[in-house]
C-alpha cells in the first residue's frame, strides 16, 4: 500500500526547512523503493516542531518533530522496522497542545491539501455554502446575527448587524471585501487559513456574497505574505474550476466571484477605509466616517469589509447552526478565537480556544514561558496598539470587554512575551516611531504628536530627570486619544502609557541607573 | 497574475516593456498598485518615466500616480541589489533579539536598512513583521522567509551575496 505522508508548506514551516525536509525524505524513500505520496499541508501551528512529518497509520496520524534532512533517513528506517524514533511525537491529535484547544476554523488546517476543492469537500468544505443556498439573504444574515460573532480583525463589531445593513442597502453593484492586511506584530492567523484552508475562506466570502447581494468579493492580501497570495490565488482558481465560483455557484443559479489583490507595505491600509481607499488606486488615506463602508463602500458602493477570520467562521455558523457556534465563549464575546503565541516564548503558535482563557494560561500551560528561559516580565496583547501587561495583570481573561476593562485590547488576539531584558522605554519609543512611519498624516496629533513623542522619551533615555518629559507625554497622548480620527493615533497612547504605568522604574534612567552601576 | 514576489532578479528598465505592462491593466478598476508592482516585480523598481505613462492610461494626473509611488514604503524609486533582505523590526521580533541583528548589518557590514551596498549585491531594508513571530526573529531574503535568524546566518546571507555567482 502507498505509504501517506504529511509535511506542511506554510511559510513559517518553510522557514525553518520544511521544504528541504520533505526533498530529502522523498528522494530517500524513492532509493529505498517504497511507494509513498507526500501532501504538502497547511501547519498545525506547533510551530517549536516544525518541520513536523506525519505519517499516516491505522491509529491515525502518527506526528515526528522536529525533523531535519539529517534525521531523515533514520526516521524512514523507523517506519519499516518496528522500533520507536526518538523524534516521534505520537498520535498527533493526542498531543496537548493540540488536544485542549477548540479548533472550529483552524479544524482542517494541517490535515487536507490546500490546494484540493475534493479533500475540502471530503472534510465538510462547502457544508455551510450548500446550507446558505438553501436560505433566504435575510435568513442567512440572522443565522450569522444569533452566533454572537463579532468582528476578528479587532474593533469587535457584530458581524451580522454589519451585514444587516448592506443587505438593506440598494444598489446596482455591492461588494465583499476580506481584509488580509494583517499587520499587528504577533499575528499569524489570517496567514495560516490562506495558506493551511484557503477554500474556507472562499466559502465565508461567497456565503457574505448570498447574504448580501454581492456579486464580486476583493481580498486584500498584505504584500509580506507572498507565499499567502500565491496560495489563496491558486485555491481561487481551483475553486472557479469547481464551479464554486463564478457566474452560478455551486449550480445555485447565484454569481459570485472574488479578485485577489496584493498591498504595499503599508500598516494603515489595514483600516477599512484607507484599505478601501488603497484598492481603488490611490494613497491610502483614511475616510471619516460617515458615510459607512456598509453604504458608500468600494468604488462608492454598499460593501461588507470583515477581517478573515470573521469570514473564515461563518462556514461553520451556517453548517452546523448558530447555536452550536455560540455555545462556545463567554459574556459577549461568542465563540472561539484563534489566539497566536508570539515573541520570546517557548511554545509559540496557534491557540484555538472559547473566549475566557487567561492571559496566564495562554502563555505558560499553552506557551511554557520565555524561550530564553528567563522570567517573563511583559506581554502586548493586540499589536503594536495594544498595551503592555505586568504580570500582577495575568489573570485577566482573554475577551474583548475582560481586556478592555484593563486599559487592553484583544484586537486579532496576537499574544507576544517579553522576558526580563525588555526595556519598556525603549518600547514607548518604538510605539511612538512605529506611529510616525506608519500615520496616514491626515490628523495632526497622530502625524506630529508621535514624533514629539519619540523626542520625548528620547529626552528620557538619554538620562533627563523624567518628571518633565513624562508629563509632557501623558499630555501629548491625551491629544491623540482626543484629535485622531481612527484608531493609528488614537490608541498608540496605550501602549505608551501601560509602559509607564507598570514598568514605571524602566523610565528612570540617568542618577538612580549610574548610582546602581 | 504574476507572482508579484519582489526578488532581486530584475531586468534592466524598459519603456516598451513598461508600456505593455501598464496597458495590460487598462480597463481593470483600481488598476494603480497591480500595475505598480508589476512594473516592480519587472524590474525591481518603478522608474520616474512610467509616471505620466501611467497617468495617461489610468486617466488621473502625474501628481496623483507620484503620490501613490511615494506613499507606500513597498515601491523603490531606484533599481536594488542583486539580492533583497527585509529584516523585520517589529516587537515579537525585538523580543527575541532583532534589534541586535539590525545593530550588527550596520556596525560589521556597513549596511543602512533601505540602501543597496556599494557592490550592488545586496539591498537591506526593515519591515514590520513577516506573520513568522512564533519563529522570530525572520527576514524575508529574496521572497524566501527564514525564521529563529541568528547572527551567523546573517553574516552568512551577507558574504554569500556579495561573492560573484
Ligand atoms: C491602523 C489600523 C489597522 C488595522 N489593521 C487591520 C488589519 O490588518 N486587519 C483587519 O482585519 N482589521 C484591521 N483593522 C480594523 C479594520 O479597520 C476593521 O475594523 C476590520 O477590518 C473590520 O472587520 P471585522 O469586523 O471582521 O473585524 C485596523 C484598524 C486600524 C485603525
Ligand atoms: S489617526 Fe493617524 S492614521 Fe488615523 S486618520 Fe489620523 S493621521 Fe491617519
Ligand atoms: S514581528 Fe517579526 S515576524 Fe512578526
Amino acid at each position: 500500500m502507498t505509504m501517506r505522508i504529511f509535511i506542511s508548506k506554510d511559510a513559517a514551516a518553510l522557514s525553518v526547512g520544511a521544504d528541504k525536509v520533505a526533498k530529502t525524505l522523498s528522494a530517500e524513500l524513492a532509493s529505498r523503493g517504497i511507494a509513498a505520496d507526500i501532501v504538502r499541508t497547511g501547519s498545525r501551528g506547533l510551530f517549536w516542531l516544525e518541520p513536523m512529518v506525519e505519517v499516516a497509520t491505522a491509529a491515525g496520524r502518527i506526528a515526528y518533530g522536529p525533523v531535519t534532512s539529517a534525521d531523515v533517513a533514520s526516521l524512514v528506517d523507523s517506519l519499516t522496522a518496528s522500533g520507536m524514533h526518538p523524534l516521534c511525537l505520537g498520535p498527533v491529535d493526542a498531543i496537548p497542545y493540540l488536544a485542549k484547544q477548540e479548533r472550529l476554523t483552524f479544524a482542517r488546517v494541517g490535515v487536507i491539501d490546500p490546494t484540493s476543492v475534493a479533500d475540502y469537500i471530503a472534510h465538510g468544505g462547502y457544508e455551510g455554502l450548500e446550507k446558505a443556498i438553501a436560505l433566504s439573504p435575510a435568513d442567512i444574515v440572522e443565522e450569522v446575527t444569533k452566533s454572537g460573532l463579532r468582528g476578528r480583525g479587532g474593533a469587535g463589531f457584530p458581524t451580522g448587524i454589519k451585514w444587516k445593513t448592506v443587505l438593506g442597502a440598494s444598489a446596482d453593484q455591492k461588494y465583499i471585501v476580506c481584509n488580509a492586511d494583517e499587520g499587528d506584530s504577533g499575528t499569524f492567523a489570517d496567514r495560516m487559513i490562506m495558506e493551511g484552508d484557503p477554500l474556507l475562506l472562499v466559502e465565508g466570502m461567497t456565503i457574505a456574497g448570498l447574504a448580501v447581494g454581492a456579486t464580486l468579493g476583493y481580498i486584500y492580501i498584505r504584500s509580506e505574505y507572498p507565499h499567502a497570495f500565491r496560495a489563496f490565488q491558486t485555491a481561487v482558481d481551483a475553486a472557479r474550476k469547481a464551479g464554486y465560483l463564478g457566474a452560478s455557484v455551486a449550480g445555485s443559479g447565484k454569481a459570485f466571484d472574488i479578485i485577489v489583490r496584493l498591498g504595499a507595505g503599508a500598516y494603515v491600509c489595514g483600516e477599512e477605509t484607507a484599505l478601501l481607499e488603497s484598492l481603488e488606486g490611490k494613497r491610502g488615506i483614511v475616510r471619516a466616517k460617515p458615510p459607512l463602508p456598509a453604504l458608500k463602500g468600494l468604488f462608492g458602493k454598499p460593501t461588507v469589509i470583515n477581517n478573515v477570520l470573521s469570514l473564515a467562521a461563518v462556514p461553520h455558523i451556517l453548517a452546523d447552526g448558530w447555536k452550536t457556534y455560540a455555545d462556545y465563549g463567554m459574556g459577549r464575546s461568542r465563540g472561539t478565537l484563534p489566539f497566536q503565541l508570539a515573541g520570546n516564548i517557548k511554545f509559540g503558535g496557534l491557540v484555538e480556544k472559547a473566549f475566557g482563557l487567561s492571559i496566564h494560561e495562554a502563555i505558560y500551560e499553552f506557551g511554557g514561558g520565555t524561550r530564553s528561559g528567563r522570567p517573563v516580565r511583559a506581554v502586548q496583547i493586540g499589536g503594536p496598539l495594544g498595551a503592555y501587561f505586568p504580570s500582577s495583570l495575568f489573570d485577566t481573561a482573554l475577551d474583548y470587554e475582560a481586556m478592555a476593562a484593563k486599559k487592553g485590547m484583544l484586537g486579532h488576539g496576537g499574544i507576544v512575551v517579553f522576558d526580563d531584558t525588555v526595556d519598556l522605554a525603549a518600547q514607548a519609543r518604538f510605539a511612538f516611531e512605529f506611529c510616525v512611519k506608519e500615520s496616514c498624516g491626515k490628523c495632526t496629533p497622530c502625524r506630529i504628536g508621535s514624533t514629539r513623542g519619540v523626542e520625548t522619551i528620547d529626552r528620557i533615555l538619554a538620562g533627563e530627570d523624567p518628571a518633565k518629559p513624562l508629563a509632557l507625554v501623558r499630555d501629548l497622548s491625551q491629544t491623540m486619544l482626543d484629535g485622531s480620527l481612527c484608531a493609528m493615533g488614537g490608541l498608540t497612547p496605550y501602549p505608551v502609557l501601560s509602559a509607564i504605568d507598570h514598568f514605571p522604574e524602566d523610565f528612570q534612567r540617568g542618577l538612580t541607573r549610574v548610582a546602581a552601576e | 497574475m504574476t507572482a508579484q514576489v519582489s526578488s532581486g532578479t530584475a531586468a534592466r528598465w524598459n519603456d516598451a516593456v513598461a508600456k505593455d505592462i501598464i496597458d495590460a491593466r487598462r480597463s481593470e478598476p483600481g488598476a494603480m498598485l497591480p500595475i505598480l508592482h508589476d512594473l516592480q516585480e519587472a524590474f525591481g523598481y518603478v522608474d520616474q518615466s512610467a509616471v505620466p505613462v501611467i497617468a495617461d492610461v489610468l486617466n488621473v494626473s502625474r501628481a496623483e500616480v507620484h503620490g501613490v509611488i511615494t506613499y507606500y514604503h513597498d515601491f523603490r524609486h531606484a533599481p536594488a541589489g542583486k539580492h533583497v533582505l527585509k529584516i523585520c523590526r517589529a516587537e515579537a521580533c525585538q523580543s527575541v533579539g532583532c534589534r541586535d541583528l539590525i545593530a550588527h548589518v550596520e556596525q560589521k557590514h556597513g549596511l543602512e536598512l533601505g540602501k543597496t551596498s556599494p557592490d550592488g549585491s545586496i539591498t537591506v531594508e526593515e519591515v514590520f513583521c513577516l506573520g513568522n513571530c512564533a519563529l522570530s526573529p525572520a527576514v524575508l531574503l529574496d521572497g524566501e522567509l527564514i525564521g529563529r535568524v541568528t547572527i551567523d546566518d546573517i553574516d552568512q546571507i551577507i558574504e554569500t551575496a556579495a561573492r560573484p555567482a
